[in-house]
């Protein structure tokens, strides 16, 4: 049966029922079928200047893969990506496609933008379903070139690399590759062995060795890969690091967690399968402290594990650093939102137990240096909420187990590595970096745009030894 | 896969074994530590390094059986392979990073709490290969639970060791603190640094000791940790009033500022999650009859 366009609208997009899912961990958006994607691909105007493109940190070819899609060559479309991302079937799913690529499409401007991560992701599941997978670089450049971090940033930058010939080495701490995809993004929004597996396969496939449990810093520090390893050049993508907390009272109190364990123990440990040994204390009553991305997953994630979950945040929604779509689908599924409020203390019982969380009201006040308006404290409006888990989802700060075992390189106040965006390059030659280690805490598609120009970065550097 | 080559049984739920790591083997020093997850769905716990041979790329790890994870751990034998072994990891302790002659003018103790006696035989191992003056007091419950004592002499000298039970079951009688208290006070024996390691609540009541002396201390913590590399923030402590994480600022620390307390406050998260996780698998169930108490 053709689907009727309105060219106005996207093509709706199935979805699992709010009250269904509020309890599995499947995935919440369903994809395009084909017919829907086809019916999706005709809204695109297939600008002669596209602004999509420029809205993406890879460059995709956007109008050419869609046009391919429209015309039925999904496996042309994979192709037409895969030119510039080396994880499709991760962007598709967890890119703010609003304020990137579609929030630049010209469609939008009258009406709803191209779905173009939906139509990003069908095209990669399509690939993935059909056993198509990127093909590998037959002439070799003879030159090896190190890679810290199998996260989104490693994995595009070395995929990049191994297109041009080079002999790649990714070295990952964790026992297990993808980074964030695996140990910080929830199944339900990134099915792991459905579509992370698979990518990374594909990387492998591209000629990428990986090695886990090596640990650079500890086994092996960057001097000694480039001394001893004969590795030509190196690229440090390790990722963001450690969790911050409030500094108020009660933060050791027992059930009190950073969102980076709390969701390292559900999705890169399985602690919400039965037959995965690695516990996680579920909470009748959770309140997470925060209100990006990171915020929504860990919310989002003790809902399922059977939570009653709020969400405190001291600035209004306006300000809520999470992708819309993030939010949206977490007031489906039952969170409450506490906004323009901040907590002032945890409150533990004789055991050491979290039993509340006390908060305060907030205003906005003046604009603060972000450009956001600056939340002030209500005097005398401070109440209890009551809960036996706190997540705190507040950033990270940089690891400092790399620069602190480099000689030489430099690094930033607030202990980031200093590189050159372009091009990656940091203060000590042959050694580049980029992503989270770089930038402080970003998103996933920032960090594999860094890998990307690091990769370039990197065949310049060595082109011209 | 990494393959165990030797398993024994050192004492009630002790076990010691020599497992094939080469990226740990290599590079790592006294102080430092690994993470091994014995399967796919295992946990990853983190353990003590025992000893190594870089020649051979082995470490050695010994261990308790505490929740289910160790337990599974415990039925490994030689021959048998763990997933994973990763390490090393934290900071080795701070002689291996100072002028050798600035350590050589100082006497050091190094106190041994139980399963503490085994991350506590690297140390004083390296202490004495490297010309230091070292003494050991090895701290346990009874004979039965004691643990490397031959080793240790082996390392240091027969008369560098002092064995203390709580029972009086062997040696000394008494607690580490009044063995401390014994050789400054009545065997005037002096001590410039003491790196303790053990539970908790020894380190604590060390330290309390130790500060009275006036003997800088170390203390190596062992929170409950996650990755181990400096991700997740569940080994955060408070030392000095600062939040510290134990896999990468410490493990080791000054003594004089951790607060002990809250650290064991810490430590009992996950007692029941595991508790029942352990009855499941000894017992292959936690419903025992529907009594509504778990």
């Amino acid at each position: 049966m053709a689907i009727e366009v309105d060219m106005m609208k996207k093509v709706p997009v199935s979805e699992q029922d709010p009250a269904k899912r509020a309890k599995n961990f499947d995935e919440v958006c369903l994809g395009y079928t084909e017919e829907e994607a086809m019916a999706e691909a005709t809204r695109c105007l297939q600008c002669k200047n596209p602004k999509c493109v420029e809205g993406c940190p890879v460059r995709i070819n956007i109008p050419g893969f869609i046009e391919k899609i429209k015309a039925g060559d999904h496996a042309g479309a994979y192709e037409v990506i895969g030119e510039a991302s080396s994880l499709p079937a991760v962007c598709g799913r967890v890119c703010p496609q609003e304020t990137q690529c579609e929030g630049r499409c010209i469609r939008g401007i009258k009406g709803e933008a191209v779905s173009i991560g939906k139509l990003e992701r069908f095209a990669a599941d399509w690939a993935a379903e059909h056993g198509i997978s990127p093909v590998k670089k037959t002439e070799k450049k003879g030159k090896k070139v190190a890679v810290i971090g199998a996260g989104p940033s490693g994995l595009t930058c070395a995929g990049d690399l191994a297109k041009m010939g080079y002999e790649v080495t990714i070295f990952e701490a964790l026992h297990k590759a993808g980074g964030v995809l695996v140990y910080g993004i929830p199944e339900f929004r990134l099915p792991k062995d459905k579509v992370v597996s698979k990518e990374i396969e594909n990387v492998k496939a591209l000629g990428v060795e990986i090695k886990t449990d090596y640990i650079i810093g500890r086994s092996e520090t960057v001097d000694e890969l480039m001394d001893a390893q004969g590795f030509e050049a190196v690229y440090i993508a390790s990722g963001a690091g450690l969790p911050m907390f409030m500094h108020i009272p009660g933060e050791q109190a027992l059930g009190v967690y950073s969102a980076n364990e709390y969701l390292t123990r559900a999705n890169l440990m399985k602690a919400y399968r039965d037959d995965y040994d690695t516990p996680i204390n579920i909470g009748k009553k959770t309140v997470v402290v925060g209100g990006g991305n990171v915020a929504m997953d860990a919310a989002r994630t003790a809902l399922r594990l059977g939570s009653e979950v709020t969400v405190v945040y001291r600035r209004s929604e306006k300000e809520l650093p999470a992708r819309v779509e993030e939010v949206h689908h977490a007031k489906e599924e039952g969170i409450e939102f506490a906004l323009l409020t901040n907590p002032v203390e945890i409150l533990e019982d004789e055991e050491g137990l979290v039993k509340g969380i006390r908060v305060i009201k907030m205003e906005l006040g003046e604009p603060d240096a972000s450009g956001r308006r600056r939340p002030v404290e209500i005097p005398g409006s401070e109440y209890e909420i009551e809960c036996d888990a706190v997540i705190m989802a507040l950033g990270t700060t940089p690891n400092p187990l790399i620069p602190g075992t480099t000689e030489g390189l430099e690094i930033t106040k607030k202990k980031c590595i200093v590189s050159d965006e372009e091009t990656g390059a940091t203060s000590r030659p042959g050694v580049f970096a980029g992503g989270d280690c770089a930038t402080g805490a970003a998103t996933v598609i920032l960090a594999m745009g860094a890998g990307r120009k690091a990769a370039a970065g990197i065949d310049s550097y060595l082109s011209g030894k | 896969m990494y393959r165990i080559l030797e398993a024994e049984v050192l004492a009630d739920r002790t076990y010691r074994m020599v497992v094939h790591a080469p990226n740990v083997a290599h590079a790592c020093e006294p102080g430092q530590f690994l993470i091994v997850r014995a399967k796919e769905e295992s946990e990853r716990i983190a353990l003590t390094i025992c000893d190594y041979d870089r020649e051979k790329e082995t470490v050695t790890i010994v261990f308790q059986t505490i929740g289910e994870s160790s337990y599974r751990i415990a039925e490994f034998k030689a021959g048998d392979s763990f997933a994973d072994v990763v390490g090393p990891l934290g900071n080795p302790a701070e002689y291996v990073k100072e002028p050798i002659e600035e350590v050589r003018k100082r006497h050091y103790l190094l106190v041994g709490g139980g399963l503490g006696t085994a991350p506590v035989y690297p140390q004083a191992k390296w202490l004495k290969d490297h010309g230091v003056d070292v003494d050991v007091i090895i701290g346990t419950r009874s004979r039965d639970t004691l643990i490397m004592e031959q080793e240790m002499i082996d390392a240091v000298g027969e008369e560098h060791v002092f064995v203390t039970t709580d029972d009086g079951s062997y040696k000394r009688h008494g607690m580490v603190t009044a063995v401390i208290e014994d050789l400054v006070k009545n065997e005037g024996r002096h001590y410039d640094r003491c790196v303790s390691i053990g539970p908790m609540i020894m380190m604590k009541f060390c330290v309390k000791m130790t500060k009275q002396l006036g003997i800088p201390t170390i203390v190596s913590m062992n929170p409950i940790m996650v990755d181990g590399t400096g991700m997740c923030g569940a080994c955060r402590l408070v030392v000095g009033d600062e939040v510290k994480f134990a896999c990468v600022d410490g493990p080791e620390f000054d003594g004089f500022l951790v607060d002990f307390d809250s650290a064991m406050k810490r430590m009992k998260l996950y007692k029941t999650e595991e508790g029942r996780r352990l009855l499941k698998y000894q017992e292959g169930s936690t419903h025992h009859g529907n009594c509504g108490n778990c």
